[in-house]
C-alpha cells in the first residue's frame, strides 16, 4: 500500500510540474498586451511602458517563470494586475463561494442519482425503471445555463422565494448565503445527478448478474441486505470514477452557472481575469485546478484501493 | 455560442409572457441598488481606462476642479470659478474652501498640485496623460489659488479637467485608491465585495441616498431578473435592448432612452488598396443603411451618424444624407475604381453593436459585390491587430470618448487618416477657447472627414435605461462615463 501511494504521488508531482509549464507557454502565445488592454485606446507608448514595467512584464520569460514557482513553492503570491491585491486572497475568496457551491451540488446530485438508479435497476423494464432514465434523458439534454435562467423566472421572479442573482457573502449569516446558492446548485446538480443515475444503474445492472449475487441470495440472505451490501459496494468503482471526475468538473464547470447568478466565484474570476488578460491571476487559478482533478485522481485512485483489494497490487 | 443567444432570447420572451413583475419587500428610501453589466477592475480613475471605474466613483466619490453634467457642459466643482489670461495660456483656479477628503485631511491647492503632477510625471500610468500634455506647470499660489500655466493654448482645458482621470486624490491615500479610494466627494467607499458589488456611505447626513450600491451582473437577461425580482432599483444602461420592449410596458417602471457619446463606426484602414481609394470608401458609406443596422441590431435602439460626432452636441452636423443608403451609387463607385469583386476582412469586437451589427453589415456589402469575411476577436486580440498592429481591412467599434474628434489629426492612429488641412483645423481648435469659434471649427472638421469617407459611420449608441418609478435624478444621457448619484432620490 505505502509503495502504491509513493508511485501515485510522484506522478501525482510530475504531472503538476508539466501543467505548470504548459500554462505558462500558453499563456506567453496568448495574444494580447496586459498593460494596453488596462490603459485603453488613449494610452500613450511611455505610459504603457511605465505600466509594464511596474507589472514586470519587462522581463524575460524564463525569469518570470522562475519567479512564479519560487513564489508558489514559498507561499508568496503575485499581485493581480487588475484587481492589484494578492492573488491568493482573490482566490481565497472565490474559493469560499465556489467550494460550497460544488460540494452542495455534488451532495445533492449524490442523494438523488443513487436511490435512482438503483431503484431504476432492480425494476429493470418496468414503468419506475423507463421513469427514471426518461428523468436522467431530460436531464443530461438540458442545458444547465437555460435552466439557470428558467429557475430564476420561475422561483425568483415570479415566486420570488430566492434571490435573482448574487451573493450576500457569508458574513450576512451562513443561512442567507447557503440559501442564495440553492438555485445554483440544483443548476449544477441536474446533468450531475442525471449521468450519474445512468452510470448508478448500469453499474447495479451488471452486480446484480453477478454469481457472488446468486451466491449471496442462495445463502437466504434479504433482498435489501443483498443489494446495499453486496451489490452497491462491488457496483462502486464506476460510480466513484465519475463522482470524481464530476467534483473537478463543477469546480471548472461553474463559469456558466456563476455567470448566470453573479455568484463571485472562481469561475467569474477565471472567465474575467481571461478576458482582462490578468495573466498572474489565470495561471494560479489553472493550476489550482489542474491541481484539484490530480489530486481527486489521486484520491479515487485511493479509493479503489480502499473498495478493491485488487486495485492495490494493480496500481 | 449561437445556442447560448437562443437560449437567452428565448428566456427574455418567457419573461414578457410570464407573470407580471413582482416587486419584493418595499426598499427603503434613502438607499439606491443599481445594477451594472462590469465590475471595475480598479477603483482609481487615475490609474485605468475602464469605464466602470468612472462609472462607479466618478462625481460620487472622487472630484475634479470642473465636472461634466448631464448635458456634456463644464461645470465648477473644486474650483469655485476661474480666470483666463488673454493669450489663453495661464488659468487662475479659486478652489473651494472648507472641502475635506474622506479620511478627514483638508483639500487644498497643494492636493492639486500634487493630483496632477502625479498624472504627467514620467512614470504616470494616467490613462488619459495627454488630457494634461499641455500644461507646462501648475503652482499653489496660495491654499485656495491654483495656476496652471499651458506651453500652447488648449482650447479644452476645463474639458478636460472634468474627466474622471483628472479628479483631485490626496497624497496621504493616493497610492491605495485602488482598493480603498479616498476623494472629496459626497459619498464615500464603505466595502467591495469583489465580483458582487461595491457600497458607497453618504458624508452628510442632509443627502437624500445614505447608501448606494454598485451590484455587478454580468449576465444581462439575469439583470432583467434582478430587476423584477426587486433586487436593484435600477440598470442604467441596459445590455439587452430586447428585453427594454418589456419594460416600456411595465407601469412599475420607467424606461428612459438617452444618448452616449458613443459614435459606432465601420473603420477602414485608410492606408490599405484598394481602401486608400476615397471612390471605395465612399462606395461602402453608400453601401450601409444605418436604419436597417439599428433596427436589426439594436432593436431600433440608436441615432444615425454621418460623421464622427455626437447628434446631441450643439456643434453637431447632420450629414446622413451625404452618404444615404444607395447600393446602386456604391456599384457605380466601384465600378469606376476598378475595384469589383472586392474581397475584404471585417474584424467584430464582443460587444453586441459589434456582432450583430456586423453580420448586417457584411449581407449590404455583398449586395454590393463586395465580399466580407468576418472575423471575430476578443478586445485583446483587436488592440493586438487591429488598434496595434494594422492588421485589418474593416472593423466595427465604438468610439466612447466625449468630444474626440481630434483623433482624426493623430499620426498612425488605427485607421490611418492623414489629411494636412484636418490637422490644420484641428490644430486652430486647440488653440481657440472662444465656444462660438469651436463649435465653427468643429463643424469644419466634421465637414471634411465625411467628405474624405473615413470610415462609414454607422450610429450613436443609445443609453437604455431602466429603473423602479420614483427614482428621481438619474441621468438619461451619458457624456461621460458616470453614475452620478449626487442628485439623485426617491420621490
Amino acid at each position: 500500500m505505502f509503495a502504491f501511494l509513493a508511485r501515485r504521488l510522484l506522478v501525482l508531482l510530475a504531472t503538476l510540474f508539466v501543467a505548470s509549464l504548459a500554462i505558462f507557454v500558453v499563456l506567453e502565445i496568448l495574444p494580447g498586451d496586459p498593460a494596453l488592454l488596462i490603459l485603453g485606446i488613449e494610452a500613450q507608448d511611455d505610459t504603457l511602458a511605465a505600466l509594464r514595467a511596474q507589472m514586470g512584464l519587462d522581463r524575460p520569460a524564463p525569469v518570470r517563470y522562475l519567479t512564479w514557482i519560487g513564489g508558489l513553492l514559498s507561499g508568496t503570491s503575485g499581485i493581480s494586475h487588475t484587481y492589484s491585491v494578492p492573488v491568493f486572497e482573490l482566490i481565497g475568496e472565490r474559493l469560499a463561494v465556489t467550494a460550497p457551491l460544488a460540494v452542495l451540488a455534488l451532495l445533492l446530485s449524490t442523494a438523488v442519482a443513487i436511490p435512482l438508479g438503483m431503484f431504476a435497476a432492480t425494476r429493470r423494464g418496468r414503468p419506475g425503471d423507463y421513469g427514471v432514465m426518461g428523468f436522467s434523458q431530460i436531464g443530461m439534454a438540458i442545458p444547465n445555463f437555460w435552466f439557470a435562467i428558467l429557475s430564476i423566472l420561475v422561483f425568483a421572479v415570479a415566486l420570488g422565494w430566492f434571490p435573482a442573482a448574487g451573493f450576500p457573502g457569508w458574513e450576512a449569516g451562513v443561512g442567507i448565503a447557503l440559501w442564495a446558492l440553492v438555485l445554483p446548485a440544483v443548476s449544477l446538480a441536474l446533468p450531475e445527478a442525471a449521468i450519474l443515475a445512468r452510470v448508478t444503474r448500469s453499474s447495479v445492472l451488471e452486480t446484480l448478474g453477478a454469481e457472488y449475487v446468486r451466491t449471496a441470495r442462495a445463502k437466504g440472505l434479504d433482498e435489501r441486505r443483498v443489494l446495499w451490501g453486496h451489490v452497491l459496494r462491488n457496483a462502486l468503482i464506476p460510480m466513484t470514477t465519475i463522482l470524481g471526475l464530476q467534483f473537478a468538473f463543477l469546480l471548472a464547470g461553474s463559469i456558466v452557472v456563476e455567470n448566470v447568478f453573479a455568484l463571485p466565484g472562481l469561475g467569474r474570476l477565471i472567465f474575467q481575469a481571461v478576458s482582462q488578460r490578468d495573466l498572474v491571476v489565470v495561471r494560479d487559478v489553472v493550476l489550482l485546478l489542474v491541481a484539484v482533478v490530480v489530486v481527486v485522481n489521486f484520491l479515487v485512485d485511493v479509493a479503489y484501493a480502499a473498495i478493491d483489494p485488487r486495485a492495490r497490487r494493480a496500481g | 455560442m449561437n445556442k447560448l443567444l437562443f437560449a437567452l432570447a428565448f428566456a427574455a420572451a418567457l419573461g414578457t409572457v410570464a407573470v407580471p413583475a413582482h416587486i419584493a419587500q418595499a426598499q427603503a428610501k434613502d438607499s439606491l441598488t443599481l445594477g451594472f453589466t462590469l465590475e471595475p477592475p480598479h477603483l482609481d480613475p487615475t490609474a485605468g481606462a475602464a469605464g466602470a471605474i468612472d462609472a462607479t466613483v466618478y462625481s460620487n466619490v472622487f472630484q475634479g476642479l470642473t465636472r461634466i453634467d448631464e448635458t456634456g457642459a463644464v461645470q465648477p466643482q473644486l474650483a469655485e470659478s476661474w480666470d483666463v489670461s488673454d493669450d489663453g495660456l495661464v488659468y487662475t483656479f479659486n478652489l473651494k474652501t472648507g472641502v475635506k477628503f474622506h479620511d478627514g485631511t483638508d483639500f487644498d491647492a497643494s492636493d492639486v498640485v500634487f493630483s496632477f503632477d502625479r498624472a504627467r510625471a514620467e512614470d504616470s500610468v494616467n490613462a488619459q496623460k495627454q488630457l494634461f500634455a499641455a500644461i507646462e506647470t501648475v503652482e499653489a499660489v496660495d491654499p485656495s489659488t491654483v495656476r496652471i500655466t499651458l506651453s500652447r493654448p488648449e482650447g479644452a482645458l476645463l474639458f478636460n479637467l472634468g474627466w474622471g482621470d483628472a479628479v483631485i486624490v490626496a497624497p496621504e491615500s493616493a497610492e491605495n485608491n485602488k482598493t480603498n479610494p479616498v476623494g472629496t466627494g459626497p459619498f464615500k467607499f464603505a466595502r467591495w465585495v469583489k465580483g458582487d458589488r461595491v457600497e458607497l456611505e453618504a458624508v452628510s447626513k442632509d443627502q437624500p441616498l445614505q447608501k448606494v450600491t454598485f451590484r455587478f451582473i454580468p449576465d444581462p437577461s439575469a439583470q432583467v431578473a434582478a430587476l423584477k425580482a426587486g433586487d436593484i432599483d435600477a440598470v442604467t444602461n441596459l445590455n439587452a435592448p430586447e428585453a427594454v420592449l418589456a419594460f416600456e410596458s411595465d407601469p412599475g417602471f420607467e424606461v428612459a432612452i438617452g444618448s452616449t457619446e458613443g459614435e459606432t463606426i465601420l473603420a477602414m484602414n485608410n492606408t490599405r488598396a484598394p481602401l486608400n481609394d476615397v471612390r471605395v470608401r465612399r462606395a461602402i458609406s453608400h453601401a450601409i443603411d444605418r436604419k436597417a443596422i439599428v433596427d436589426g441590431a439594436m432593436f431600433g435602439f440608436g441615432t444615425p451618424i454621418g460623421t464622427h460626432f455626437a447628434p446631441h452636441h450643439p456643434a453637431y452636423v447632420d450629414l446622413t444624407e451625404t452618404y444615404a443608403h444607395d447600393p446602386e451609387k456604391a456599384k457605380a463607385l466601384l465600378k469606376e475604381a476598378g475595384a469589383e469583386n472586392l474581397k475584404l476582412t471585417l474584424k467584430l469586437p464582443p460587444p453586441t453593436y459589434a456582432r450583430r451589427g456586423g453580420e448586417i453589415v457584411a449581407a449590404q456589402l455583398a449586395a454590393v459585390g463586395i465580399e466580407v469575411e468576418i472575423i471575430p476577436v476578443e478586445w485583446a486580440q483587436w488592440l493586438e491587430q487591429v488598434f496595434r498592429g494594422d492588421d485589418f481591412d474593416l472593423t466595427i467599434v465604438s468610439h466612447t470618448e466625449p468630444m474626440d474628434i481630434g483623433i482624426y489629426a493623430r499620426d498612425k492612429y488605427y485607421f490611418n487618416y492623414d489629411s494636412p488641412i484636418l490637422k490644420a483645423v484641428i490644430a486652430r481648435l486647440n488653440n481657440t477657447s472662444d465656444p462660438e469659434a469651436r463649435d465653427a471649427l468643429l463643424a469644419v472638421a466634421q465637414e471634411i472627414i465625411t467628405a474624405d469617407a473615413v470610415n462609414a459611420y454607422m450610429f450613436q449608441l443609445a443609453k437604455l435605461g431602466v429603473w423602479r418609478k420614483g427614482l428621481d435624478g438619474m441621468w438619461r444621457n451619458a457624456p461621460v462615463q458616470a453614475t452620478d448619484v449626487t442628485g439623485v432620490s426617491w420621490k
